[in-house]
């Protein structure tokens, strides 16, 4: 499975990223969400969404091996992260994310859950059974 | 505990730079919601009688509601309030975008503005972190063009507000601008963040609000979401937004069309909805969590040059349009784009702009006075005359006053079409032939603004349907009829309650409005969100207790306030509708009085449009009866 976004349909609402904090954290807190929409305002005038593929980057940077792929998601172990950032600093997307809040960095679970609540259809979650 | 509020108001002194973080008090929260409660309530009981609009002792006020933040559907409302230099009495506005979220997120539900900052600054609020920066390159400079540097310098995630030249100059009108063309745009709100120096908040929160039931609301919001897609209207509405109603207000003849000569604008095909989506759409630009985006962002390109700008939306294009008399959407769009980046309200800026036309027209203003050839229909015309608005340069200066101020300096029968209530310039529903419509716009507690009870629905089809089915119905000739004058008080009441309501809980209304989302859907999702229990009816006793308070604040602050400020232009008891489908109708003075006098009854207000002390003592506000009775 994997997320795709098709950018032209964003229209920039980000119930996805509280959607997506609600899944993970059960916190209203879209600070706290695995991806970002950006607006590119005034021109060009659309929305670019930020999403993780599961590409491994980050995994292959752990200096503690804390990353490891579960099913088709690259995974955080808490026990293991020590909270260095480097996953962070390597991420092709930027979609690793740092909040005060939370020991490790926030990345996607491929969960769904912004799929899910896109009333646009912008992100889909794709393959798998 | 407070569920669903961040809890905390900020209060900042701009003389001094003082900041005071307060809890959020229980009984604000209990009595006044949220958004336009607190802000009705606040400004009773923080803004000293008699303060002037442009005082430093005048409040700006910024709140979001309970619901602002929250997984609901379009919960990105924010309200700003303030005692109105257009009105001199109560006036708010709100917006959509990020910025109440963002308010909420950084832990403060209410921002109080208060003093006069001793040079031109920036509020920078970043969670815990609350400072006043220096505008060094900002001053002087358009709302957009300052929005794009502070979001460069600052970073995306944070979200501004910002105000254009209009004002800083204090342009009655001026508004509140956000997220590259959203707008708190009504009653002046600029102008009192202009009158205190500040030319911009930046805000940026990560803190998570409380929620009763985290989990309740997860599920019910997501099925909100599933329920408003599975509305009829959904699929219809959205692509061409509020602009999508410009035809059905045409064919019931009520669009604003030459500084509201007439009610029916023959080019409107020109610049409705789907001339928007096809001659300038780039995306849909939505709110906070709204399914239904009505922004249409798109670049526009005429003579006098090219820009990007969201809109224009219906009321844009029912004044710059219609009433400017703009028949190309290209046109109307660039006008917006003038204003947005001027800092000026699209409504009363376009409402200024037709009425100078007029008077040009009829030989008032010469070329002399106004510095060039001035005509309806031409857009150089138009973008000449908010430029020198703005910045109150020659003939600006008189029209940055707003039409009320204007006509009586300029005189000579200018007055008659001088189209505003309580100063505050009309909007684009023409009203001679809708009582239900007239009535409202009479007697909404800023002035001349449709939002507070959008009755044209009523008048037309004389049932509250929603905004899709009226449009789906189509509009013809003769379904308005004045011969109805009488019983158009209960809808109005009716609405001034529900619609309200919207921004108390800091949530759009027009997935209810547009779409016939039920409001039995938010007694839900307040309880989830706050784990109050109430219902519709208990909601709507708050809104009506904010009502009568937002009259009482005018009748505190305005001199011989009542039923005088009540009463539209003669233009519109006095002069038919020349053509167009309602063709000779108007409302006569003695049709105007039957309205108001049944509105009154049924308010309880005495017939000199007071709040009674015993209507006040019945919905809880004894302490504001007490102040407003005799002899205090």
């Amino acid at each position: 499975m994997e997320l795709r976004a098709i950018h032209e349909r964003c229209s920039g609402c980000r119930a996805c990223e509280l959607a997506c904090a609600l899944a993970n954290f059960r916190e209203m807190n879209p600070a706290k969400s695995a991806l970002g929409i950006e607006g590119r305002f005034p021109a060009p005038g659309d929305y670019r969404i930020h999403l993780c593929d599961q590409c491994g980057a980050c995994a292959e940077a752990c200096p503690e091996d804390a990353i490891t792929l579960e099913d088709d998601a690259y995974l955080i172990d808490p026990e293991l992260c020590t909270g260095c950032l480097t996953c962070v600093d390597v991420c092709p997307h930027g979609v690793m994310y740092v909040h005060a809040g939370t020991e490790t960095p926030i990345k996607c679970t491929l969960c769904g859950a912004c799929a899910e609540i896109c009333p646009r259809e912008a992100i889909a979650l794709e393959g798998g059974a | 505990m407070l569920y669903g509020y961040a809890g905390t108001i900020l209060d900042v002194d701009l003389t001094s730079g003082q900041v005071a973080k307060t809890p959020l008090p229980e009984n604000l929260a209990r009595d006044y919601i949220g958004g336009r409660g607190f802000v009705a309530r606040l400004l009773w009981e923080r803004v000293s009688p008699g303060t002037a609009p442009f005082d430093p002792e005048n409040l700006l006020i910024i709140a979001s509601g309970p619901l602002s933040g929250h997984l609901v559907p379009a919960s990105g409302k924010t309200h700003f309030g303030t005692k109105s230099p257009a009105t001199g009495g109560y006036a708010d506005s709100n917006m959509g975008g990020h910025f109440g979220p963002a308010l909420k997120y950084a832990g403060y539900d209410v921002l109080l503005l208060t003093g006069r900052a001793p040079e031109p600054s920036y509020l920078f609020i970043e969670d815990d972190t609350v400072e006043l920066r220096s505008t060094e390159g900002y001053w002087g400079r358009g709302a957009l063009t300052v929005e794009e540097k502070l979001k460069k310098e600052l970073g995306d995630e944070f979200k501004t507000i910002t105000i254009g030249p209009a004002g800083e100059n204090l342009v009655r009108f001026a508004c509140i601008s956000h997220d590259f063309g959203r707008q708190a745009g009504r009653t002046g709100v600029g102008a009192v963040m202009g009158s205190k120096n500040l030319k911009a908040i930046a805000v940026k929160g990560t803190g998570g609000l409380p929620v009763f039931d985290v989990d309740g609301l997860y599920e019910k919001g997501r099925e909100a979401y599933e329920k408003v897609k599975a509305k009829p209207g959904f699929a219809g509405w959205t692509p061409e937004g509020t602009a999508g109603i410009t035809d059905w207000v045409n064919e019931v003849g009520a669009f604003p069309t030459r500084n509201f000569q007439t009610s029916f604008f023959p080019a409107y095909k020109n610049i409705n909805g789907r001339a928007v989506v096809e001659h300038l759409k780039i995306t849909d630009k939505g709110c906070f969590c709204c399914p239904t985006p009505c922004g249409k962002y798109g670049k526009t390109v005429t003579n006098l040059g090219s820009a990007y700008v969201e809109g224009p939306e219906y009321e844009s294009i029912a004044i710059l349009g219609g009433d400017c008399t703009l028949d190309s959407v290209e046109e109307v769009a660039y006008a917006n784009h003038v204003c947005d980046e001027l800092g000026l309200d699209t409504i009363s800026a376009g409402g200024v702009s037709a009425w100078a036309m007029e008077c040009f027209e009829k030989g008032i203003l010469s070329e002399e006075q106004v510095g060039r050839k001035i005509r309806f229909g031409d857009l150089e015309s138009v973008v000449y005359l908010l430029e020198k608005m703005a910045v109150r340069e020659g003939i600006g200066d008189l029209l940055a006053e707003g039409v009320m101020r204007a006509s009586k300096e300029l005189g000579q029968g200018s007055e008659d079409f001088a189209i505003h209530v309580k100063g505050l310039e009309w909007t684009g529903y023409e009203s001679r032939n809708a009582p239900g419509m007239m009535l409202a716009y009479l007697t909404a507690d800023i002035g001349a603004h449709h939002n507070r009870a959008w009755a044209l629905g009523h008048d037309v089809a004389g049932s509250a349907a929603s905004v899709h089915d009226l449009i789906s119905a189509g509009g013809s000739k003769g379904k308005l009829a004045k011969s109805r004058v009488g019983g158009q008080a209960k809808n109005v009441i009716e609405l001034q309650h529900i619609r309200p309501l919207f921004d108390c809980l800091g949530v759009c209304r027009l997935q209810y409005m547009e779409l016939g989302f039920e409001v039995e859907n938010y007694e839900e999702l307040f309880f989830l969100v706050t784990g109050r229990k109430m219902s519709w009816d208990e909601l709507l006793e708050v809104s009506e207790r904010i009502w009568h308070l937002t009259r009482a604040f005018s009748a505190r602050e305005i001199e011989e306030f009542g039923r005088k400020c009540d009463y539209p232009p003669p233009r519109f008891s006095e002069e038919p509708v020349p053509d167009g489908p309602n063709e000779g109708h108007f409302l006569s003075r003695e049709e105007l009085d039957t309205l108001l006098d049944e509105y009154y009854a049924a308010r309880g207000w005495d017939q000199t449009g007071i709040p009674t002390d015993e209507t006040l003592r019945r919905v809880g506000l004894a302490d504001v009866a007490d102040a407003l009775a005799p002899g205090k």
